[in-house]
């Protein structure tokens, strides 16, 4: 009886476990369904083409090259937005703030800008940068509107790497005489480095793949020439996909472009955590 | 000494500097409010009737306003008698400016139009159920019917209100009832969907998986949700869409379920990271107490390590469905944009998100609907507001003893 009541616990348990190990290879079993459905239905029209040329008859046939570009320039802009002001402000509450209450506040105030979805962002941009401001349609209302969505992820990396900081390097500058701001030039920053710089890779990987924030800001659905002022309007890749995936007049034809565009979001971000692995592991040494 | 000073200087500068940048989230936090805020209010204070255009009666009618939905309903011919909206037993006749401009010819109307005021008044005068919609300008001194006060959209209106028809003439109707209730409706079918996934996954890797096999599926989950949300729209339209509307034999498959679906892949990795990390606080000191008592593994997890994290996987949740209401592009790419209240998870459904990103490129700035968006925008913002800032306090809630 005792035996059986003790099998049984047993048996139980791994049932439970045996489906719980099930459902996270399904779940990781999804995510490779995802990625390897559109890479086989879409690697054939990737080429150096694809990759160099700007759409033709409709976007139909042709390439990505424009939305590439745009896409490129966007995460430029965004990134000289968000990464000084994100970094400061990592500093500012690691290092900087004495006042528990203040950082608390900034804590709570940047995890709640985290949250807040990325179509409310497109309308503030829109209100602010477009219209108040007169920006227009253009790079620079866009990269605006990306680099305040990518802000909270710098500053919680920032802040996650200054703490990771052990205070005896602290007390050794300041020891030798160094000033608090020397400190932090000479000894936090440079051992912060890289965990900023997987943070900034990140967020770069985050940024390219958005699109609710450009619908009105900075995306255009076919531009001619490519920018050449930061005034102008851009294509960019997701918005791109969005497009050719749901409008146009012959959706059959535009669907390979769509594929090829969807791997290169893929592999844009494939590529930008692979990059950060590659940074973390090489300097954490 | 004098380097000094100018050092401590340059300390003070670079000091403030950072105490602004410190200051930015909350800078944006309040100007996101105030801009959406702004833009939205004027809502409230438009004109429910198309801008420079009026709705007039014969001078007998004793009827003083008529609300959105009721013009909508005489234009649309389902009211058709004033005794309806609390007038005279008289049948309605619904004059568009077409109506009464076919009616004559070109050289009674003149050239230019200059005869037509005349001629609208004559008709609108000479039926006593007229209800007549036309340009102002049209309306000139000895105009013989009666101009209808033009009534403002209320508050009760915008979030009672049934119908969402943004374009309609001559009244546009700005329900947000439907798209509310359709963005939870797609958001709470998503985490169910994903619950007993990401608490399983989260089991898994918290209590079950070895190291080894926790290092490789960790980054791969955290990839899941690196991947940009138009590609999952774009996944969801080409695979999930067909394979619903062939299982349920529907017209089409574009759905609540289809959303649901997208949005509960996409919730995953949140719950799951959030509800780990709320299982791994368990002390060890907890654990060890359960088995020393013969308890096993798995009595361990669901009576000590569960209830210990419960706090931390409630704030999975709620992050979860929080990321599931503000998501734009996969929802829009997959549920079929209807903006009808749903009954079923079969139907199209369209949510908040969903109708800013479609409309509002549409939509004349400062128009009424661009500013019935951008109240949607404050909506959304208060609610996810709201979410972070209750997953918050759940996390900081004492655990269970």
């Amino acid at each position: 009886m005792q035996k059986n009541k003790f099998t049984g616990k047993r048996a139980n348990q791994a049932i439970f476990f045996s489906l719980f190990r099930l459902m996270s290879y399904l779940v990781v079993g999804i995510l490779f369904c995802i990625i390897g459905f559109i890479v086989i239905r879409g690697i054939g029209v990737i080429n150096w083409e694809f990759l160099t040329s700007a759409p033709k008859d409709g976007m139909t046939k042709g390439g990505i090259f424009p939305a590439i570009i745009g896409t490129f320039y966007l995460v430029i802009g965004s990134m000289l937005v968000a990464f000084p002001i994100g970094v400061m402000s990592g500093i500012y509450m690691n290092e900087y703030a004495t006042n528990k209450y203040v950082v608390r506040v900034i804590r709570v105030m940047t995890n709640n800008l985290g949250g807040i979805p990325s179509i409310v962002f497109g309308l503030f941009g829109m209100s602010l940068f477009v219209n108040k401001l007169h920006f227009g349609d253009s790079l620079l209302a866009g990269s605006f509107t990306l680099g305040l969505l990518a802000l909270p992820l710098i500053i919680r990396v920032t802040e996650e790497a200054l703490k990771a900081i052990p205070d005896t390097y602290r007390q050794g500058s300041l020891a030798l005489g160094a000033t608090k701001l020397t400190t932090i030039r000479r000894v936090i920053l440079p051992a912060a480095f890289p965990n900023v710089m997987t943070g900034l890779i990140l967020s770069i990987g985050r940024v390219s793949g958005e699109t609710a924030p450009i619908l009105f800001t900075a995306a255009a659905y076919f531009l001619p020439h490519l920018p050449t002022s930061v005034f102008d309007q851009v294509m960019a890749l997701p918005y791109h996909l969005y497009v050719i995936a749901t409008s146009g007049t012959d959706l059959e034809a535009t669907r390979p472009m769509a594929y090829g565009t969807a791997i290169v979001l893929i592999a844009i971000v494939l590529i930008m955590n692979l990059l950060a692995n590659i940074v973390r592991r090489r300097f954490s040494k | 000494m004098f380097n000094k000073k100018r050092n401590r200087f340059g300390e003070t500068l670079v000091e403030w500097t950072l105490r602004l940048s410190g200051g930015t989230t909350t800078l944006v936090i309040v100007l996101i409010s105030i801009f959406l805020f702004t833009e939205g209010w004027g809502l409230f204070k438009s004109s429910t009737v198309e801008k420079g255009y009026v709705l007039c009666v014969n001078r007998s009618n004793k009827i003083q306003n008529l609300t959105p939905k009721q013009v909508k309903e005489i234009f649309d011919g389902n009211i058709t008698s004033w005794k309806q909206v609390g007038g005279d037993d008289i049948p309605i006749e619904p004059l568009r400016m077409d109506d009464i401009a076919s009616q004559y010819t070109e050289e009674e109307i003149g050239a230019n139009f200059e005869h037509l005021p005349q001629k609208l008044s004559e008709a609108i005068a000479a039926k006593p159920g007229a209800l007549a919609f036309f340009p102002e300008q049209f309306i000139n001194i000895n105009f013989l019917g009666r101009v209808l006060p033009a009534e403002t959209i209320t508050l009760k209106e915008y979030f009672g209100g049934k119908e969402w028809f943004p374009t309609a003439t001559p009244a546009a109707q700005f329900g947000v009832l439907p798209l509310i209730l359709g963005t939870l409706w797609v958001s709470i079918a998503a985490i169910l969907i994903a619950l007993p996934f990401g608490m399983a996954v989260a089991i898994y890797l918290a209590e079950i998986a070895n190291n080894r096999v926790r290092k490789i599926l960790k980054p791969l989950i955290e990839l899941l949700a690196g991947i940009p949300s138009v590609v999952y729209g774009f996944f969801g339209l080409i695979v999930i869409v067909p394979l619903i509307r062939s299982i349920f034999h529907l017209p089409v498959g574009e759905t609540a379920l289809a959303g649901a679906i997208v949005l509960a892949i996409m919730a995953l990795p949140t719950i799951i990271t959030v509800a780990e990390d709320a299982m791994r606080t368990t002390p060890l000191a907890m654990k060890e107490s359960s088995l020393a008592l013969g308890a096993t593994h798995w009595q361990t997890i669901y009576r000590v390590v569960i209830p210990y994290a419960s706090s931390g996987i409630m704030a999975a949740i709620v992050l979860g469905i929080g990321r599931a209401i503000g998501e734009t592009m996969a929802v829009l790419m997959v549920t079929g944009n209807a903006a009808v209240i749903p009954h079923t998870l079969t139907e199209p459904v369209r949510t908040i998100p969903a109708t800013i990103a479609a409309e509002l490129g549409e939509s004349a700035m400062g128009s009424v609907q661009y500013q019935a968006l951008f109240m949607l925008g404050a909506i959304l913002f208060v609610l996810t507001l709201g979410i972070s800032i209750w997953a918050e306090i759940i996390r900081k809630e004492p655990k269970v003893q």
